[in-house]
């Protein structure tokens, strides 16, 4: 179908302001909402530890402390939900991806894909390429405060330039792999990269 | 490196014109709109649809709808619930009539889903029209005769916001394997012997099966319901991968 049909009696919000940030389908929203696959796990700071990994070796891992002495990153970032929502100029605080690389002595990715495992099970595939160069980050502040737990605390990953699904909350481990493999939402329907201004949100879009 | 596009598993979803067979009042807030796709392959319960409004400047405006239908049934089924100034559902609500073309896509999601073959026993827990997906759970149960043992604890504010209320409880008196529980958080009838206010532990101690039964739970619900009840059911010991949750609405955090 080329052009969708006129709606009859639907009337227009365009704002002409704001479209060019908003990707298609899009909707403004101004509170934060929620959308996890299941409960929100409760994790102590003090328990809490983050790896990355080469397939099944270790490149470098941080508890807590450790992990809030690597250098900081602020940015402020639009972000889209799949659902549909999108949130402009949000403001995160985490450790920026290529300074965890490079704090594990690598100066670029050593394998193609990503994946990010989560506690509660929940994972999410990448490119290695969508968490280079400034990217992507591993989030533990937002809007100047610790990370809630029900918004992915203590820390997540960012990627805002894909779908907010990609952002995987509760970050436990990143796993470079050479070849991709979908995650959990990506087995379950959802697109395998999730682009928002190609409008990916499904299996085949 | 473009690592961008895989191989495609499934089909695109294809947007596509449904008829508008019958709209229904379910509640003064609520009503249930009942479509004819031009092509459907069938769907699970718990999947949703995309919709998509178009106004004469180009101006689009999309979203997502829970299938109340089960996938027995030929129409489709959508229950849409008035959000404050929304304009997609304000316009589903006040001006789409019988008729009218509408255009989505889906059926969308395979993780908030369950059909009989999946087995059971399932807890569905609903928060207002969180019962959408829950409903067609229900239907497909029945309808496919599925002696599975199933709950359904259901919040709404008052008796007069319960959707599908006459047909959940004629459910539940036919099926002895079904057990459908209301709570009521504002206003209940004087004589009303169900439960008052929240869900609270006890309540869903009482009527989400023993761990041994290995349930699955779906709840579906506002964002800041589904979270009060899924960590109750966490801190009863059961498993965070049998709790599938699909929230909704504003975090109010």
């Amino acid at each position: 179908m080329d052009r969708p049909p006129v709606s009859r009696g639907f009337k227009s919000k365009r704002q002409a302001s704001e479209t060019a940030r908003l990707p298609p389908g899009q909707y403004l929203t101004t509170d934060f909402p929620v959308l996890s696959a299941g409960p929100t796990p409760e994790i102590r700071v003090a328990d809490w530890k983050i790896a990355l990994q080469l397939g099944g070796s270790l490149l470098g891992k941080w508890t807590w402390d450790e992990f809030e002495a690597l250098p900081q990153t602020t940015i402020a970032v639009d972000i889209h939900c799949v659902t549909k929502w999108t949130k402009l100029g949000t403001i995160w605080q985490g450790v920026g991806f290529d300074d965890l690389l490079r704090s594990v002595g690598l100066s670029e990715p050593p394998d193609a894909y990503v994946m990010a495992h989560c506690d509660g099970g929940y994972t999410t595939n990448l490119p290695a390429a969508d968490l280079i160069a400034g990217k992507a980050m591993i989030a533990t502040r937002y809007d100047g405060l610790p990370l809630a737990p029900a918004h992915g605390g203590p820390a997540r990953l960012l990627v805002p330039h894909l779908y907010f699904w990609k952002s995987a909350k509760w970050l436990r481990r990143l796993r470079f792999m050479p070849k991709d493999e979908p995650g959990f939402w990506e087995s379950r329907g959802y697109h395998n990269y999730g682009d928002p201004w190609r409008e990916q949100r499904y299996d085949g879009d | 490196m473009t690592a961008t596009d895989t191989p495609l598993q499934y089909p695109r979803i294809e947007w596509q014109i449904g008829c508008v067979q019958a709209i229904m009042a379910e509640t003064s807030r609520v009503k249930s709109i009942i479509l004819r796709p031009a092509k459907w392959s069938g769907h699970w319960p718990g999947q949703h649809v995309d919709i998509r409004l178009t106004a004469d400047d180009g101006y689009q405006a999309e979203r997502s709808y829970s299938i109340a239908s089960p996938p027995e049934e030929q129409l489709l089924t959508l229950t849409v619930e008035r959000v404050e100034d929304g304009e997609v559902s304000s316009y589903l609500l006040d001006e789409l009539r019988v008729g009218d073309a509408l255009e989505f896509r889906g059926p969308i999601g395979r993780h908030f889903i369950w059909r009989q073959s999946l087995g059971g026993p399932i807890c569905l827990v609903a928060g207002g029209t969180g019962i959408t997906p829950l409903m067609a759970m229900l239907r497909h149960r029945k309808k496919s005769r599925a002696y599975t043992p199933a709950s359904l604890i259901y919040s709404a504010r008052s008796l007069a916001e319960i959707v599908y209320r006459d047909e959940l409880d004629t459910m539940a008196r036919d099926d002895i394997d079904l057990r459908l529980v209301y709570a009521l958080t504002r206003e209940y009838p004087g004589d009303w012997n169900g439960h008052r206010g929240r869900i609270n532990e006890a309540l869903l101690a009482e009527n989400s099966f023993s761990r041994e039964q290995n349930p699955t739970f779906f709840i579906c619900g506002p964002a800041g319901f589904v979270e009060g009840i899924s960590s109750m059911l966490v801190k009863f010991g059961f498993d965070s991968f049998a709790i599938k949750t699909e929230r909704f609405g504003p975090s109010g955090a």
